[in-house]
């Protein structure tokens, strides 16, 4: 056991120091520390292009995607390596967001399934920040219950002819590219009738319609398919063979989620030590002590649990179910703290003017935006039965759909 | 970086955990429980004689010198099975407190009896009904001697040696000049007493009690930690076991997704606790200066962890969960006994909070 970095890492170390120090957006920093979470702050700049340039910088200095071969855009780095990287690029990551599920998500299959010809096209551009993809699994009757996704795929000579609806798809409205799991055979059981495809976003057939989300920001669309026609050469795996595809693509969810996953733990300790109760730094009362320190066990058991899951990975292993207990603790930590924070300020804290509310208003942020967190990629409850049933062992929920075709399924609407 | 324990100490581990599964089932717990000693000498002479007593004593003093990594995966085994013998009270308290503040010859004298189990020990500190602090310990020497009480003093009837605190130092004694009588905890698997010292001859460990307190406090309690992980792993273990064998309304209550739920958040608890526990070892290990925030942040993780695993495998259990006969109250009662040893979960949140650097990250 040992935490300290070895003489290779931290040459390592010092040479994305060094270039960090010389080619980060700099002039950005005093807004990103006001990011508000669930908001990137960039002040006076555009966020997405400010984001791509950032991106960029990095791709052609061999420092993005860092543990992706080479020839793909990335370094050929260890998971050690990229570790290091993130504690270097700080606050700069915050410059990220867009291209998570990009890179985090949509790479790692693109990278089990897709052809050499199309890795050694599409995965550069989606290192460097050139392409943004999306994700585009849920429906609106196939969320936490993905398999019963409804949107139709049908084979029409060497095309797919893709007819239907996805929901909730992150970042949609700026994407160039994205994976689509859809159904080719509806009379065979739910998780067997689906395959998996990429897709142009800016093909003829689709439309994407902005939701408006509880907290006032659009982050989320509606994807809409009518007649869109996709080359069979887009398939990723094999017809009928979908949902095995997904499961790629949500193991490495876990370790892109998993990973650095925000509690607001900094930013609450950083308010207790300056908010005053009784005419006393609010950190001195016992109340406060008792909330903090359960919140810095959550928080420094999900950092040391990332540093476990980075030795496994440097091993060669998986990361594997015991990762979903991740976002079902900062989840529902980051609401309690949102609400605590507020609850310090008085009926100030109701305020969301970023002139006057702590930090930019980033409680406030964090309130509103916080129950998302609980919900996208699986629910507090799916997370639950995950660790139930395949870390635990437990016996599958009694599932009223089991073995029947997906056409004769009861669907309550 | 490389954060898990080696091959080597993985083997450490199992070897200990094969020794207490055949030695240390909760049957032999029980004969704590129902018996005449709240201590069960075979448990404790195996264990000193596989040399885990002097896991992190230096062979010169008769020690294995293995480590404190060692040691951790040790206290997580004697904790999952409940063990009914003095192996904190000795190994983490007593010989920690002769080795830092022990001279030579107090050393010689006695770590090479606690590394092989002919010297148990016993840590006396708690003489009231409140939290530990300077005015609340009475216990004073003087001419050589010790003179005053303590309340409840953990596997006290059975130790030969006692590190004491008193008003100004730490002091030790031997037993045979104290009058030691058992008492009855929440744990009945673990023997407890209450000390008279009269006129107790005793020699000076450290004239600077209560920073040694501190001192040896972060090192126990990532140690206890670690037996309140094993304790929260078999209170965890059992209770999913049951949840897959026991049925109702025609289905193993498993598949209930109110027990299930209940479980993955045993298991969540659990998980995190053996994250900071690991960190805190590896603190313990290097005496690094995160040693007290690590410290803290494993006891409170694994006190929060244990006490939850053990109230919700009670549940779990239904009716069966409240009988004398099922083991679910051996689990429940050594939860809420060590989340009070080294004091309260109250206090160590306190720690933690006040260990915090100005920026903390995680
Ligand atoms: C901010 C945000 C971004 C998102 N981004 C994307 C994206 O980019 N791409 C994408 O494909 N999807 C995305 N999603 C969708 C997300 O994955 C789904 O919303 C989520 O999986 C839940 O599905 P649902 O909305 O259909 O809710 P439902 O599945 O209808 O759930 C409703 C309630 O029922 C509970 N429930 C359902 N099934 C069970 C069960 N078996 N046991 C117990 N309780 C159950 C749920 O926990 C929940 O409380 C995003 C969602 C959000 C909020």
């Amino acid at each position: 056991m040992d935490f300290s970095d070895t003489k290779e890492e931290a040459e390592f170390r010092a040479e994305v120091r060094a270039f960090i120090d010389a080619n980060a957006p700099h002039y950005l920093n005093e807004h990103l520390q006001k990011s508000g979470f669930g908001n990137t702050n960039t002040g006076e700049y555009d966020a997405l292009e400010e984001a791509k340039k950032w991106q960029k910088t990095k791709a052609e200095n061999g420092w993005a995607c860092l543990m992706w071969p080479t020839e793909y855009g990335g370094r050929g780095a260890t998971p050690i390596q990229n570790v290091i990287w993130s504690q270097e690029e700080g606050i700069y990551s915050r410059l990220s967001g867009t291209f998570i599920i990009g890179q985090g998500m949509c790479a790692p299959t693109m990278m089990a399934y897709a052809s050499e010809g199309q890795k050694q096209e599409y995965l550069p551009k989606l290192a460097s920040g050139e392409h943004v993809w999306c994700q585009m699994f849920s429906e609106p009757h196939g969320g936490s219950d993905l398999a019963g996704l409804r949107t139709r795929a049908e084979k029409d000579g060497d095309e797919w002819v893709i007819n239907g609806q996805k929901i909730w798809t992150s970042g949609a409205q700026h994407s160039d590219y994205g994976i689509l799991i859809t159904r080719t055979d509806p009379t065979v059981a739910k998780h067997k009738g689906l395959t998996m495809f990429f897709i142009d976003m800016k093909s003829e057939g689709i439309e994407v319609v902005p939701i408006k989300q509880a907290n006032g920001n659009s982050e989320f669309n509606e994807v809409y398919f009518d007649n869109l026609r996709v080359p069979d050469e887009n398939r990723l795996g094999e017809v009928g063979e979908g949902w095995r595809v997904s499961i790629t693509t949500l193991m490495n969810e876990r370790m892109a989620i998993g990973g650095g996953i925000s509690t607001g733990f900094p930013e609450i300790y950083e308010l207790v030590q300056s908010v005053q109760i009784n005419g006393k730094p609010a950190v001195e009362d016992a109340n406060v002590k008792s909330k903090l320190a359960d919140w810095y066990v959550k928080s420094s058991g999900l950092k040391n649990n990332a540093s476990r899951m980075i030795t496994a990975v440097s091993r060669g292993e998986m990361p594997g179910p015991e990762n979903s207990i991740g976002k079902l603790v900062a989840g529902n930590m980051m609401q309690d703290i949102a609400k605590f924070a507020l609850d310090l300020q008085g009926q100030g804290g109701a305020l969301v003017d970023p002139e006057v509310a702590e930090g930019s208003a980033r409680f406030q942020a964090m309130l509103l935006r916080s129950p998302a967190v609980r919900i996208e990629g699986g629910t507090d409850q799916i997370l639950r039965n995950i660790i139930g049933e395949r870390v635990l062992g437990l016996p599958e929920d009694m599932r009223a759909d089991k073995g029947i075709p997906f056409n004769e399924i009861p669907t309550g609407s | 970086m490389n954060f898990d324990f080696s091959d080597d100490q993985k083997l450490l581990a199992d070897q200990v955990k094969r020794f207490l599964d055949e030695n240390c089932s909760t049957a032999v717990v029980r004969q704590a429980l129902e018996g005449e000693a709240r201590f069960v000498p075979e448990v404790w002479d195996g264990l000193a004689a596989m040399g885990l007593t002097g896991t992190a004593i230096p062979e010169q003093y008769g020690g294995t010198g293995a480590g404190y990594l060692e040691l951790c995966l040790v206290a997580q085994q004697v904790g999952a099975h409940l063990a009914p013998v003095p192996f904190g009270s000795t190994v983490y308290l007593v010989a920690e407190a002769l080795l830092r503040y022990g001279t030579d010859a107090q050393k010689q004298m006695w770590l090479p009896g606690i590394s092989n189990g002919s010297v148990k020990g016993a840590f006396a500190v708690v003489e009231t009904m409140q939290q530990v602090a300077p005015d609340q310990i009475s216990t004073a020497f003087s001419d050589g001697v010790l003179n005053g009480s303590k309340l409840v003093v953990s596997d006290g009837n059975v130790a030969d040696l006692y590190v004491v605190l008193a008003q100004d130092g730490l002091y030790l004694a031997e037993g045979g000049n104290l009058k030691a009588t058992p008492v009855d905890s929440v744990d009945l698997t673990r023997d407890t007493a209450a000390i008279e010292f009269n006129n107790t001859a005793s020699e000076l460990l450290t004239n600077d009690p209560w920073s040694a307190l501190n001192a040896l406090y972060d090192r126990a309690a990532v140690l206890y930690a670690f037996e309140q992980l094993g304790g929260a792993q078999s209170a965890l273990d059992m209770a999913v076991g049951y949840a897959q064998e026991r049925f109702a309304f025609g289905r193993a209550i498993g598949s209930f997704q109110a027990i299930k739920h209940m479980l993955a958040d045993m298991y969540t608890a659990m998980k995190l606790a053996e994250n900071n526990c690991y960190y805190a070892a590896w603190a313990l290990a290097n005496d690094a200066p995160e040693l007290p925030l690590a410290a803290a942040t494993a006891r409170v993780g694994a006190t929060q962890a244990f006490q939850l695993c053990s109230r919700d495998n009670v549940q779990v259990h239904g009716g069966m969960g409240f009988t004398w006969e099922f083991d679910c109250h051996l689990y429940y009662r050594r939860s809420n006994y060590l989340a009070l040893e080294l004091g309260a979960l109250s206090e160590w949140e306190a720690r933690l909070v006040d260990a915090l650097p100005l920026q903390a990250s995680a």
